[in-house]
Parts: C-alpha cells; structure tokens; sequence
C-alpha cells in the first residue's frame, strides 16, 4: 500500500488556494502581508508568485476596507478570498461584515449574493497575549446571513475552505493558529467537505464529546488516556458551526447517554450553550443519564504568562478528568 | 433669479448645447419626479399608511440627478439612506420603489427593504445602505472587481457629509488612490449630520480638500446646480475610464425636511430653511435657467409638475393594490 501523502494544515490550505486560483480566474485572495511576506502564518506563501499582485493583493492596514473590497467585488462577480491577519482584527471589519455581507441578499428581496470567503486565524497558545488569541466565532454563528466554519485537520482545511468558496454566501473561516504545521492526510486531487456536516471523528459508548478547532484533537488525546481505564468517548467535530448539522450529535447522544461540550472560546455566551440546548432539546434528552456539561475557555482575556495561557482554555487533562466524571457520576 | 438664470447659462453654455433641449428637460423632468415622490412619501407617512421612518432628499434632487445622468449604462450605483431621489434618477421604477416604500411584494426587494435598502441589481444599482459609510468600502471592491474584469464600467458611491467622518471614508479613499480605482466618491453635503453642523463637525472649509491626502482630486461643485454636478461628475467619471483613478467630489446642498421623521429641527432657523428654498431652490432653479434659455415655455414648465404628481399617483394606486409579503415565506433570502 502506498504511503498516503501528508501536508500541513497550512499546506493544505494553500493547496487549495492554488487549485481555486488556477481554475477560477473570479478567485482572487486581498489581505495584510499575504504577498512577498507570505502572510502572517505563511499560508499564501509562494502564490504571488504564481498569480502575481492583481490576484494576490497585499492590502494596506484597512480591515473594514478588505472586508468592503470583498462584498463589492462579490456582489459584481467575482469570488474574493479575504485574510484577516488575526481574528482578533476582525473587530474591525465587524461593521461590513454583520451589517453589510449577511444582509444585503436578505435587505435586496434575495436579489443579491455575497460569493465571499474571511480567512482568519484564532486561538490561544502562542504567548501572543490578550489582543491577538481570541476567539471570536460565536459573534458570527449569531448573524442571519452569513456560514461559520472551523476545520480541526488538514484534510477539512482544505476540502471545506474549497467548499466555502464554491459557496455563494459569506463564510467566516475560522482557523487555528496551533494547527497550521499540524500534519494529516491530504489527496492532490480537488475534493470538497460539505458545509453543514458534523463529523465523528471517533466512536464510543460512553460519553459524546463534541469539539470544535484545535479541541478536537485534544479531545482525541482525552480519549486515547481514558481508554486505557475502560472509558469509550465519541468524539464529533461538527466542523461547520453555521449552519450546524446536530443530528449526528443528537444520535450520539441518544447512543451514549452523556454530553460533554468542548471549545476555546469562553464559556459564557459561547457555542456550546447553543450545542447543549439542542441536545436538551432533542429526543436525546430522555437517554441522559448525567447532566450535559461544557468546557470551555475561562471569562477571561488570554492572559501573556505561558503558565496562565495554558490554563485559560480546554487541555488534554482537564477533558480527561471532566469526562471521568461525567462517565462516573461523579459530578 | 434671472440674473442668476443668465450667469449659469453662460457657465455651462457648452454643456447646454452639448446635452440638448430633449435632455435637459428629461432632467428637469426627474427632478420634478424626485420631489412628487418625496411629498407623497411624506404623506402617506403622516397618513399612517406606512410605518419605520424615512430621511427625504427634498432640496438634493439636483445633486441626484447630476450625477445619475453623468454615468453611463453599466455603471454602478452605491449611495446611502437618504436614496429614493439616486434611485429615482438612476432610472428606478417609481412603481417598484412606491411598493418598496409601502412595503409590499412587489416592491424592489419584496418589501424586506423599505426606504433605506432599496436595491434594483439587475441595473447595477447596488444598492442605498443604512450605516452611514457602509456604501464606501463596497465600492473599492466594485472598483476592484471592474478592473479585475477589464470593463470600462465606473462605480458611482454618494455618501453624506458625515460619512465623511468615519473611519471607513479613510480607509476606502486611500485604497482606491493606491489602486487607482474607477471609482467617483460624490458626497452630498447637505450641511448636517443628523443636528450637526459641517461648521461643527470639520475644521476645513471644504471636505473635497481631503483628497488630497490620498492623492486623490478634490473637487467641490454647487449642489443646488444640476449642471454643475453634471459637470463634475462627468469629469471625474471619464478620468475614472480612462483607468486614471478615483476623484472625490462634494456637492453642497440642503435639506428641507429634517433628518428623518423624529427631527423637531431645534438645530437650525426657519430663517435658514426659508433662505434655501427661496434662493436656491434647484427645481426652480434649473427650470428658470431653461426658461431663460428659451429651452421650455411656462405652459411646459407646469406639466412637468403635474406629470411627476400623476406618475406618483399611479404609483401609490399600484403599491396599494399591491400584495402584502407571504408570512410563510419570511425565511426566504437570507441564504443563497
């Protein structure tokens, strides 16, 4: 058997990037830094060399002008790949993309459409402190309008930011700053993961652990430790946040008994209250056999002190002990 | 007035002759259309036949129907929320944006819109935006977009004097001078933001001097003179084509009616409103200059009124008659 070919998630992003540019000449990319340098985290390194600067466009630092320049030219044909440098950033660009991308179809009779994709990246752990590691996507899962996603591996990076192009609404593409040099399988060929469809990522019995980004994989490591005590977790990546498919969840639910909601963003207001009240909301909500639980980053801003970062968000070792407990019942 | 009539004909004398009687009085003829809209639209407000609120550009018609007739088929239009007059003169159906108004299914967006969002797509008119600014960094990518597509179209964006003041209008200016977009940024300065006054709200005398930071030409037309905004419009609108870039251009004018419908106007006098209407008023203005011109007789000048009226009134019969939207279908549209 062939060894199966393994890229970055950056890699793979760029792959795709390079794919939709060499088909589609409507496809143009329009960001900070995303030419000579690259891009903050190097994932359009090497295509303005490829497609040169009318297609590549390093963008001054405007962030309501990239978001602008992207619904223009969405709405006069042509299909923009927004980067905003960190998602912290698009605070910035809030005006034109709540206001201006998810509504104008709505606002226009369903006359218009905002073919447009926002790359950003998210998250802690890189020690770049308060103002550059948000995680800011349940503000857009809140929008009318506009489609959230969240790849956690290489292989969605790119299937579903080709899927988020091909798309004719604006989508928020949401990426993780500790995933890029993260490695996975990735084939050559083209491929799409559809929006709208939630993962299981691993099977179990016991309790349904839904993940979302960079918790995805720690709640893989959770699980690989508790199944050496005899604790099965189902884990689910729901891989688009807007719109979200919950019947795999709620199917799991049914199967398991247990929920346990895992993210980076903090708890309050967060995603996983939305997760949670659909499960409670379900069918499922007879098979509980523990109350469903969410983990998630602390009502803090991310603090710069590596030790404090760190306990800030979801580790490996905090899903491990809250889902002995839930499996237990020992809450 | 007549003095003043003979002045602006000597001014645009060229442009006069180069447009034509026909022209030239279908322009008046818009103007007139803007106006009946706009009382009406006030009426049916006060007659509790439509609800929301509603910002009338009586007194700007010569600034919207300068710049409309200046662009060419193709062009695409972005203006702001005191709009139905760019609508209007960008050859909007009255019919359509009556119903839009009115908020029935036949409006041009199916009565979702309203006065604020009336878009008509399939003319290019993308659209008036109720976020003061929000129209601008759309038309950097519109720009963007036609030069990436190699058309000779040009993007037409009119914002008021206090979009002027956002950031937004700082960051769009600047990256259509980088890229030398065809884009004509037309603020219409109607002297408030809301209550504030320019004199208030900028320590400049005109805002068309802040192209010049961008590197951008700045140019600052009478507002009040359709022709004048005809002018410079055209102007900026063929440098545009022939891929020199974008020109901010201010056209000063004023609003009669307040800012929208709760404005009790304690900002300014009657005096001044008075002043404006008596002086400068743009109908009557271009009407005496094409009187003066021998391009219209009295009897002509007068049915352009009652023609407007009577295009209004189909209008509202049509939006009356027109179907409220289906309940069933409220989710519609929000998605592609």
């Amino acid at each position: 058997m062939p060894e199966l070919r393994e890229l970055t998630y950056a890699e793979a992003l760029r792959e795709c990037l390079r794919q939709l540019m060499e088909e589609d000449e409507r496809v143009f990319l329009i960001g900070e830094d995303i030419g000579v340098y690259g891009g903050a985290f190097g994932v359009t390194a090497g295509l303005i060399e490829q497609f040169g600067p009318e297609r590549v466009i390093d963008t001054p630092i405007s962030e309501a002008g990239i978001a602008g320049a992207c619904i223009g030219a969405a709405l006069t044909g042509m299909r923009p790949i927004g980067e905003i440098q960190f998602m912290d950033f698009v605070t910035l660009s809030m005006e034109q993309l709540v206001l201006q991308a998810a509504k104008v179809r709505f606002m226009f009779g369903g006359k218009a459409s905002v073919p447009m994709v926002l790359r950003m990246p998210s998250g802690s752990g890189t020690g770049a402190a308060a103002q550059h590691s948000e995680s800011l996507e349940n503000w857009f899962v809140h929008v009318p309008g506009l489609k959230v996603v969240m790849p956690s591996t290489p292989y969605d990076a790119k299937g579903l930011l080709r899927a988020a192009v091909l798309d004719d609404n604006p989508v928020i593409f949401v990426e993780h700053k500790l995933l890029y040099k993260t490695k996975g399988h990735v084939p050559e060929a083209p491929y799409i993961v559809p929006l709208g469809q939630s993962k299981v990522v691993r099977e179990g019995s016991h309790l349904t652990v839904v993940a979302t980004s960079v918790m995805v994989g720690r709640a893989l490591q959770a699980a690989e430790q508790l199944a050496e005590e005899g604790i099965e977790l189902e884990v689910i990546d729901p891989r688009t946040l807007k719109p979200l498919d919950d019947a795999p969840i709620i199917e799991s639910v049914k199967k398991t008994g247990r929920a346990l909601v895992v993210h980076e963003a903090v708890e309050m207001g967060g995603f996983g209250g939305e997760v949670v009240a659909r499960i409670a909301a379900s069918e499922a909500f007879d098979y509980l056999e523990a109350p469903i639980r969410r983990l998630a980053g602390l009502d803090i801003p991310i603090p710069y002190n590596r030790r404090l970062e760190y306990h800030a968000v979801p580790q490996v070792e905090s899903i491990v002990r809250e889902a002995r407990k839930l499996v237990r019942g020992e809450y | 007035m007549m003095q003043l009539s003979q002045d602006l004909i000597q001014r645009h004398q060229d442009l006069i002759e180069a447009l034509g009687a026909e022209t030239l009085k279908a322009m008046l003829q818009e103007m007139h259309l803007i106006r009946a809209f706009e009382e009406r639209a006030e009426q049916l407000y006060m007659q509790g036949k439509v609800h929301g609120t509603m910002h009338l550009s009586i007194g700007q018609e010569a600034t919207a129907v300068g710049a409309a007739n200046a662009m060419q088929e193709g062009d695409y239009l972005l203006n702001h929320h005191r709009g139905h007059g760019h609508c209007l003169a960008w050859g909007g159906d009255p019919n359509r944006m009556m119903a839009e108004f009115m908020g029935k299914e036949t409006g041009y967006c199916r009565g979702r819109g309203g006065s604020m969002h009336i878009a008509d797509i399939e003319s290019n008119n993308l659209g008036a935006n109720g976020i003061v600014a929000g129209g601008l960094p759309i038309a950097v990518g519109v720009g963007l977009s036609i030069k990436m597509r190699r058309t000779s179209q040009v993007c037409l964006v009119i914002f008021g004097d206090g979009a002027a003041n956002e950031g937004a209008f700082h960051e769009a200016l600047n990256m259509a001078s980088i890229w030398r977009l065809p884009i004509v940024f037309l603020c219409e300065n109607n002297q408030y933001a809301m209550s504030m006054p320019v004199q208030q709200a900028f320590n400049i005398e005109n805002i068309s001097q802040r192209a010049a930071a961008y590197g951008l030409p700045g140019v600052t037309v009478d507002g009040n003179d359709v022709l004048a905004v005809y002018a410079a419009v055209s102007e900026a609108a063929a440098r545009a084509r022939r891929g020199e870039g974008a020109t901010l251009v201010e056209a000063k004018t004023y609003r009669y009616k307040g800012h929208s419908k709760s404005d009790k106007q304690v900002y300014r006098s009657r005096e001044e409103v008075r002043f404006w209407q008596e002086n400068r008023d743009p109908i009557m203005r271009f009407s005496q200059l094409l009187l003066t011109a021998g391009l219209i007789s009295e009897a002509e000048a007068a049915q352009m009124r009652e023609r407007a009226v009577a295009i209004i009134d189909a209008a509202v019969a049509f939006s009356e008659a027109s179907p409220e939207p289906d309940v069933a279908d409220i989710m519609s549209g929000v998605y592609a």
